[in-house]
């Protein structure tokens, strides 16, 4: 069983390091740091909730897990005319949306656990100018996206720097190497990647509200099943003297 | 025991064989005492079984088998149910686990030789438990109506589809629709929490009557009742209970802290037990990328992918399964366990394992030429190790197999 089971976790870092083609940046995600995620949250509901819904995350909740006062999340947070006990939808229609984006913008309630912690972070820091694009900005990592870049005023505006690198059949093309700050935000780059990290972190919590909670218990019901295991072990014993 | 439980006890005994049950199948069940760790696991798949069953129950209390509900009533039971994370994550891992058990449960039988003569009939039935498990499996997967449950359940039953003939036909009658819909949501409902269930507690029960009527094997693969003492007991054999009962308990405790362990810190298992683009509502309009079904389909999925024509793929498919059936009547060979066989069938036992891996492996994975070539390449050890075992098995086997378990084997 544990020989199984190491194999598969060696399968599985393979797998992880072969899936990504592009290099993605790591977020630090720290459920435990409450600070972190409350700024996220107010991030999120500035920036993300015009467009996008986290329909499954319930005001109320965050409230509770993120040690907001109610009172305080109807007033800072909360832009829709929705009750505390809803669930964090938008006021855009989905026809709307997608004559305005061309598609409609997802929910973002699961997002951290089908794109991953890391891949959003990478995301969110690689838009760069591309005026062939209907509002001026593309991704490093999502090619062609259709949103702009909401938070080009915190971060400011990024050029995509190219270098040129040879094929093995010794064409040549052209890949973005770095991108660089061309007009500067609000934010130094440094308070740019602590933001996007809080807001990162706050979409982890938003995947599994329950994730905490899961995390803090687990250690007990591994200590309890170990002691139960211990004591099995010694009826085992006790019961097989007489065998052989 | 006291006079008023005794008194009970016998007014049952004279209504329902309580006792009598309980003394066949437990108490004066004789079961070989050498018995090593790769015992555990039917102990085991019954636990697994239990833990679907309750689990499944309560999901199903809060679960909407509707294709616009479905999705966010999975998400109700993550957040808003009391425990509704714990008892969702108990019953997908539990999902996983299962084959993890059932894999190793049947991998001691092929090693021991567990399933040959007079054994056939329990391997025959383990193996329809195995084929209803994975009809059980595939079911369930479509019901969170994630991407991969959609577009997965999509591929499965387009391959019914390949068969001549009625194949189209066949396919449209298992989803109930042209394409995986709300019909098809439906109907693998029910069948995945009533009719297969059922199914499997009968089998599970044939399994066990059918083991306990011939009797265990065991790592040596002697038939401890050719030796009885005068009471008509085998003399190697201890009763089931208490002795394995309480050593069970041991194997379920290591069982329960890694399958904790899973729960409450790897529920996802790096998307091979919660694929990351299950987290995706089902859109029938949008095909993901690469589509790849759970862990415990992919050898055969690879084999699928191995052969260029799409019916003969179906075929060879099915057809990596129906050997495992025969494989009782494949081993010619005399001796049982692989302690005693020569050493032909032990190097095809592991090239065996290397090919059965080695197809999980690269049925997980996108084609590419080079995993096609090794997919082709294990396709063709799969089936040789059973094809050809009737001319390999009996080549070089011990001549000396003991009569007795000697101490400590």
């Amino acid at each position: 069983m544990k020989k199984l089971m190491g194999i598969l976790l060696l399968l599985l870092s393979s797998q992880a390091f072969a899936s990504s083609g592009h290099a993605l940046q790591s977020a630090t995600i720290d459920l435990g740091n409450e600070a972190s995620l409350q700024r996220g949250a107010k991030y999120f509901v500035n920036y993300c909730l015009s467009c996008h819904s986290a329909k499954q995350l319930r005001y109320s909740r965050m409230a509770k897990d993120l040690s907001i006062t109610p009172e305080l999340v109807e007033l800072n947070l909360m832009f829709t005319g929705d009750k505390i006990f809803d669930g964090m939808n938008i006021s855009m229609r989905p026809e709307d949306a997608e004559k305005w984006f061309g598609v409609n913008p997802p929910d973002l309630s699961l997002i951290a656990r089908s794109r991953g912690a890391d891949w959003l972070y990478t995301y969110l820091k690689g838009f760069y100018i591309d005026n062939s694009r209907p509002f001026g900005v593309n991704n490093t990592l999502f090619p062609e996206v259709g949103m702009p870049h909401v938070l080009a005023d915190l971060q400011g505006l990024q050029k995509a720097v190219y270098k040129e690198i040879e094929n093995e059949d010794g064409s040549i093309r052209t890949v973005i190497s770095k991108l660089e700050i061309v007009e500067p935000g609000r934010m130094t780059e440094k308070e740019y990647d602590d933001a996007m990290n809080d807001l990162v972190n706050f979409m982890v919590y938003m995947g599994e509200p329950a994730k905490m909670e899961r995390q803090d218990r687990g250690w007990k019901v591994l200590l309890f099943i170990l002691l139960m295991g211990i004591v099995f072990y010694y009826l085992k014993k006790e019961y097989w003297k007489d065998i052989h | 025991m006291s006079g008023m439980l005794k008194n009970a006890l016998g007014w049952v005994d004279d209504r329902f064989p309580l006792s009598k049950v309980w003394n066949e199948h437990l108490a004066e069940y004789y079961a070989p005492k050498n018995f090593n760790w790769m015992y555990y696991f039917g102990s085991l798949a019954m636990l697994v079984l239990v833990n679907q069953i309750i689990t499944g129950i309560f999901l199903t209390i809060h679960y909407k088998p509707d294709a616009k509900l479905a999705f966010d009533s999975v998400e109700y039971i993550m957040r808003d149910v009391e425990w509704g994370w714990l008892i969702r994550y108990m019953h997908s891992t539990g999902a996983s686990a299962f084959f993890i058990v059932v894999y190793l449960h049947m991998f001691r039988g092929l090693i021991y030789g567990s399933f040959k003569k007079p054994r056939e009939l329990v391997w025959v039935f383990g193996m329809i438990i195995y084929v209803a498990l994975m009809a059980e499996a595939f079911m369930g997967y479509l019901l969170p109506w994630g991407q991969m449950s959609y577009w997965g359940a999509q591929v499965i039953v387009s391959l019914f589809g390949a068969i001549p003939y009625v194949g189209e036909d066949l396919a449209l009658w298992l989803r109930g629709d042209y394409v995986i819909s709300d019909a098809t949501l439906n109907r693998f409902f029910a069948f995945h929490v009533i009719a297969i269930p059922l199914v499997l507690v009968i089998l599970v029960f044939m399994h066990i009557v059918a083991l306990h009527a011939v009797g265990s094997n065991n790592p040596e693969g002697i038939e401890i009742k050719k030796h009885k003492n005068d009471k008509g007991i085998p003399l190697d054999g201890i009763p089931f209970h208490p002795y394995y009962s309480v050593k069970d308990l041991v194997g379920v405790a290591v069982f329960l802290f890694i399958f904790a362990l899973i729960i409450f810190y790897m529920p996802e298992m790096g998307g091979y037990f919660l694929e990351h683009a299950n987290f995706v509502p089902a859109n029938p309009l949008k095909t993901p990328e690469h589509i790849a079904p759970v862990w415990y389909f992919t050898p055969f999925y690879a084999v699928l992918r191995a052969v260029p024509d799409k019916f003969l793929g179906v075929v060879a498919m099915a057809g990596a399964i129906i050997v495992l059936f025969l494989l009782p009547w494949l081993d010619r060979g005399v001796n049982k366990s692989i302690r005693y066989r020569g050493p032909v069938f032990k190097a095809a036992i592991v090239a065996f394992v290397i090919s059965f891996v080695g197809l999980g492996y690269f049925g997980m994975q996108p084609v590419t030429a080079v995993g096609t070539f090794f997919s082709r390449f294990f396709s063709i050890v799969y089936f040789a190790f059973f094809l050809l075992m009737p001319f390999y098995s009996n080549i070089g086997q011990d001549k000396y197999v003991p009569e007795r378990v000697e101490e400590g084997k």
